[in-house]
């Protein structure tokens, strides 16, 4: 039935939407990641770096959303994916990406696989993902879809992400892609010393900003927030 | 003919205030009021349609009204279901055209039942022109006695059930018309029908809430194993417990970055499916509780030694548990909601370990600022802590809300319970930019130097985590000593100091480092005398909440609204404040919708009126229907502190001036033939005292309200109505008595009195919200008299 559905969608968007089009959209994409990048960035600490970019550039994100969202996988905006659930926009994806510094050797966690795409584009730069989602639904899809697209570095389970995933850690980096009222203090203990975790601040929709953690080599905590924030002065005449 | 008038009018209302509960269960209450308010254009539309059919209508009244009594009832129950299938999603409207499409489809389906009931009223005004006093009075009083109605029917029915009832109103009014009317057979099958479908067949799960599947509840059932637990409705809203063993919920905002403590489990309360309240596993006593000292809440505990403490809004009564960690004397904890009290006291009294048990603790099924300003007690510390959640309140669809917590009275009340040396500690969501936080430090600067503060900077203290806020007020200095335990309580939990007395920049913005140091600059700004111009350039609406402009979550300014809607793809769309700005689409909505339905189609009626009326007796309607809401919402707010609840206030207004203006309107054919006086003259007179009365209440209230806000909430109750009562009975003379000029003198015209009414009703409960943003509800109430006044000019000749 399902292979049915997505042979009647694959007709339906034939005309406009095949891999070409999708290869396209990609590069537009990634064209006006860069052009944000380069006008709304004043320093090097958010600005895209090209591993960054090449993975937004690699990652299949038509294939990690609802068929009915696929058409506009590449536009900048997030996407419902059902269960109450949001694909985050590509800018702040790509934003989480850059925060949390990826480095081939890492082993990262990702705290809610939702449509599995973050766990994708860290895949392309780290040596390991190991990500934990708590709606089953979400979880079985993400990992099929992961599947198809290849991936083997990427270990999926349906749990509680609050105490992380102990025998795998500690982690090089962790990312948080639920929000929450607060930080679990287990996914602090699982930082590795030097280790950055990334948390988006905000509702559904409309992203806030993003929280980073760092823990220092001497297992202090500091915090910094990202967003929009940045690029508002907040006094002036108006 | 009159008791049917009563009950569709009734039914017309009861069904808006019906929706506006339903929708703010499904949907955000603002989306509620922009459907609502547009949906109610069907009340001028259907002016429309009489004026273009009026002859036909005329021959058939008893058929028409009976026929479109029972499209009401129909329509009420099917266009709810109808309006459930629209996959509406506010917070997506943002980013996709799509979903302005199912809002119009929204609007549409609600437009539907009120165009029937509207078309009833107006078929009646419109047809038996002899008896229009008598008709207004009966519309008044049903619309008064549905919103009663109504509100009793909500607290003993789930909303959906509630629907079914009032739906019977316009269907007996059908039956009662149909007894008359000619075409009696088939109205009688119809209408036998749909009752027996009603009451028999109607499928229950087409009317079920289907709750936004974004919201905290639909979120919270999504996890695995959860599930509702209890579940209870009632006008303050619709209350779910949710209960997730497998994965359970862990609701600490601001905990601490190096705290050694897991909260406990947790069972989530929602109300209206959002503003999530945690009630909280207390299995190993209330020591256990760590992680109470490791929020920024806890701040004002490191100052004091076993103080007596007051808790605003105990909710699921965390507050309260931190209170007995910290080793509280005495708990008084003030609860608006008797059902959340209950789940915490009874129902789950075992699992939240018994916490109002404690002989320490007293609970009260109160409002905040009602109980306080009644209170004899003296305490140490009060405490408000979060009462909305941090998705609606970044989202700023709170901003229409009013609050009169967080007013510049407010916090001088609070701080009149408050022994010397005791605290008031108010915590709020970090939002970035900062706007909640620098607001109420605005308005505790204010409301310390109305007390008589010489240097207000001196008792305030203001620390934060990444996502919360702390504000100290204190009634007295804080000295050398209190600095020293508030860096010793911040420092070690890495929440950053944001104001103390003798702060400097380099005791800011260490551990949840911001790129400038805000909220140390904000205050600062705030409290060295530099206040005004700071408020002035700041890009959000940060000037202090009062009670006549209660509006703490507003904080949209227009001129920054340009800059963010450029960011909006990194991030600047969560910076909007889309609640302030749904208002304003809505007036234009409303404004654009009700010159397509109501205006553009009355302009093809054939004029057989004399030249200038349309202009002159337009008018005249126009400004009575802007002026009646005008004075009705801002005494709305003006109860709502005395009755000391919103629904009281809603509730004894509302019908107070409803049934109050049908007395006054009644009684126009009386007085006119008693004192052989002319209607122009007894509109001259009704409006004197309009503004006669109106005025002295504003004077008077605050003192009368003082005086007697002690009372039993019965005797409270009965003020208010015989307060309200003369003021709605001369309110309800105007638009009589210009009907009966334009009876006499343009007969064709009352459909488009009846649609200009019916649109000026529509415009002016945004507009007054609008105004009441701006420039406070006393304006309203000045602009409301001066439209009167204008009024008497423009009466019909």
């Amino acid at each position: 039935m399902k292979s049915i559905l997505y042979l009647i969608f694959l007709i339906s968007f034939a005309a406009n939407a095949d891999d070409g089009s999708y290869e396209t959209a990609r590069a537009e994409m990634i064209d006006q990641l860069k052009w944000y990048a380069r006008h709304v960035h004043d320093d090097d600490d958010v600005g895209f770096g090209d591993d960054v970019m090449s993975a937004m550039r690699t990652v299949e994100r038509h294939r990690l959303v609802p068929p009915d969202q696929r058409q506009f996988a590449y536009e900048n905006r997030p996407l419902p994916i059902g269960y109450g659930q949001t694909i985050s926009q590509p800018y702040i994806v790509a934003l989480m990406t850059q925060l949390v510094r990826p480095d081939p050797d890492d082993v990262v966690l990702e705290v809610g696989t939702g449509s599995g795409y973050q766990a994708a584009i860290l895949a392309e730069l780290v040596a390991h993902v190991y990500s934990i989602e708590i709606i089953e639904a979400l979880a079985v899809r993400a990992r099929g879809d992961l599947d198809a697209l290849g991936y083997d570095n990427i270990t999926t389970r349906l749990g509680d992400g609050y105490y992380g995933w102990e025998e795998h850690g500690p982690f090089d980096a962790i990312v948080v892609t639920a929000a929450a009222s607060h930080v679990p203090p287990p996914l602090i203990e699982q930082l590795k010393p030097g280790g950055r975790m990334v948390i988006p601040v905000g509702s559904q929709f409309l992203t806030q900003d993003l929280l980073l953690l760092e823990k220092t080599g001497d297992g202090e905590i500091i915090t910094r927030q990202y967003g929009a924030v940045r690029f508002v002065p907040l006094t002036g005449k108006h | 003919m009159l008791p049917a008038t009563l009950l569709v009018s009734a039914g017309a209302i009861a069904y808006e205030l019906l929706l506006m509960r339903a929708l703010s269960i499904v949907q955000w209450h603002h989306f509620a009021y922009m459907i609502i308010s547009l949906a109610l254009l069907g009340y001028g539309a259907s002016g429309t349609l009489i004026a273009l059919f009026r002859r036909g209508f005329k021959a058939h009244f008893e058929v028409a009204f009976s026929a479109s009594a029972l499209l009401f009832s129909i329509t009420m129950v099917a266009c709810f279901a109808i309006g459930q299938r629209v996959p509406f999603n506010a917070l997506e409207i943002v980013w996709n055209p799509r979903q302005f499409l199912y809002l119009s489809a929204l609007y549409l389906a609600f437009f539907v039942p009120f165009f029937f009931a509207a078309t009833c009223i107006g078929l009646a005004f419109t047809c038996r022109q002899s008896q229009v006093s008598r008709i207004y009075f009966f519309d008044l009083a049903g619309a008064g006695l549905g919103a009663i109605v109504v509100i009793a029917a909500l607290f003993a029915l789930f909303p959906q059930d509630a629907l079914l009832a009032i739906s019977t109103m316009p269907l007996v009014a059908s039956v009662l018309m149909c007894s008359r009317s000619r075409a009696r057979r088939t109205l009688f099958a119809v209408q036998f029908a749909w009752l027996a479908l009603l009451f028999l067949g109607l499928p229950q799960q087409h009317l079920d809430l289907r709750i936004s599947e974004y919201k905290g509840l639909a979120q919270a059932l999504q996890v695995i194993d959860s599930e509702i637990v209890a579940v209870d409705s009632s006008p303050l809203g619709l209350v779910t417990v949710v209960d997730s063993p497998t994965i359970p919920l862990r609701h600490a905002p601001g905990l601490s970055f190096s705290t050694q403590h897991i909260p406990p489990e947790q069972l989530g309360v929602f109300t209206d499916g959002d503003g999530l309240s945690a009630i909280t596993r207390v299995d190993k006593g209330v020591e256990s509780l760590g992680h109470l000292a490791d929020v920024t809440a806890a701040l004002p505990y490191s100052l004091l030694d076993t103080p007596r403490v007051l808790v605003l809004g105990a909710g699921g009564a965390n507050d309260v548990l931190m209170a007995l960690f910290h080793g509280a004397r005495s708990v008084d904890a003030v609860e608006l909601d008797p059902r959340i009290s209950n789940l915490v006291k009874t129902t789950y009294a075992d699992f939240a370990g018994g916490v109002y048990d404690d002989p320490r603790v007293r609970l009260h099924t109160k409002e905040a600022r009602g109980f306080v300003s009644r209170s004899d007690s003296r305490y140490d510390l009060v405490q408000i802590g979060l009462l909305d959640s941090f998705g609606a309140s970044g989202a700023g669809v709170h901003s229409l809300n009013e609050s009169y917590i967080y007013t510049v009275e407010a916090i001088r009340e609070y701080l009149d319970v408050t022994a010397p040396g005791g605290i008031v500690a108010i915590t709020r969501w970090l939002k970035l930019p900062p706007r909640d936080s620098l607001k109420l430090v605005a308005t505790a600067a204010v409301a310390l130097a109305a007390s008589g503060a010489a240097e207000p900077g001196r008792q305030l203290a203001l620390i934060r985590s990444w996502n919360t806020t702390t504000l100290l007020i204190r009634n007295g200095t804080l000295g050398p000593g209190d600095v020293a335990a508030i860096r010793e309580f911040a420092e070690p939990r890495s929440f950053d100091t944001a104001w103390f007395p003798g702060i400097e920049e380099r005791h800011a913005n260490r551990y949840n480092i911001l790129d400038e140091p805000y909220f140390f600059d904000g205050a600062t700004a705030l409290l060295t005398g530099r206040a005004a111009e700071f408020m002035e350039r700041y890009k959000f609406h940060i000037d202090p909440a009062t009670d006549n402009r209660p509006y703490y979550f507003h904080f949209f300014k227009w001129g920054t609204l340009p800059e963010i809607l450029g960011k909006r793809k990194i991030g600047g769309a969560a910076l909007i404040e889309w609640g302030y700005l749904i208002l304003v689409a809505t007036l234009v909505q409303a404004l654009v919708a009700g010159l397509l339905l109501i205006l553009l189609p009355l302009s093809r009626v054939k004029r057989s009126w004399p030249a200038g009326t349309t202009l002159r007796s337009g008018t005249y309607f126009l400004l009575l229907g802007l002026a009646f809401l005008f004075v009705e919402m801002a005494f709305i707010q003006k109860f709502i502190l005395f009755l000391s609840h919103p629904l009281y206030s809603v509730a004894v207004v509302l019908s107070g001036f409803l049934i109050f203006a049908g007395v006054g309107s009644a009684a126009t054919t009386t007085l006119l033939r008693k004192f052989e006086s002319d209607e122009r003259r007894m509109i001259g007179l009704a409006v004197g005292c309009i503004c006669v009365i109106a005025l002295s209440y504003l004077l008077v209230l605050p003192l009368v309200f003082d005086r007697l806000i002690g009372n039993p909430d019965l005797v409270k109750i009965t003020v208010s109505v015989a307060l309200i009562a003369p003021l709605g009975v001369c309110m309800g003379m105007p638009f009589p008595l210009g009907l009966r000029r334009v009876a006499e003198t343009a007969p064709d015209f009352i459909p488009w009195a009846w649609g200009i009414n019916g649109f000026a009703s529509v415009v002016s409960a945004v507009l007054a919200t609008l105004l009441a943003i701006g420039f406070g509800f006393n304006v309203v109430i000045l602009l409301a008299l001066m439209m009167y006044v204008a009024s008497v000019q423009l009466a019909p000749r």
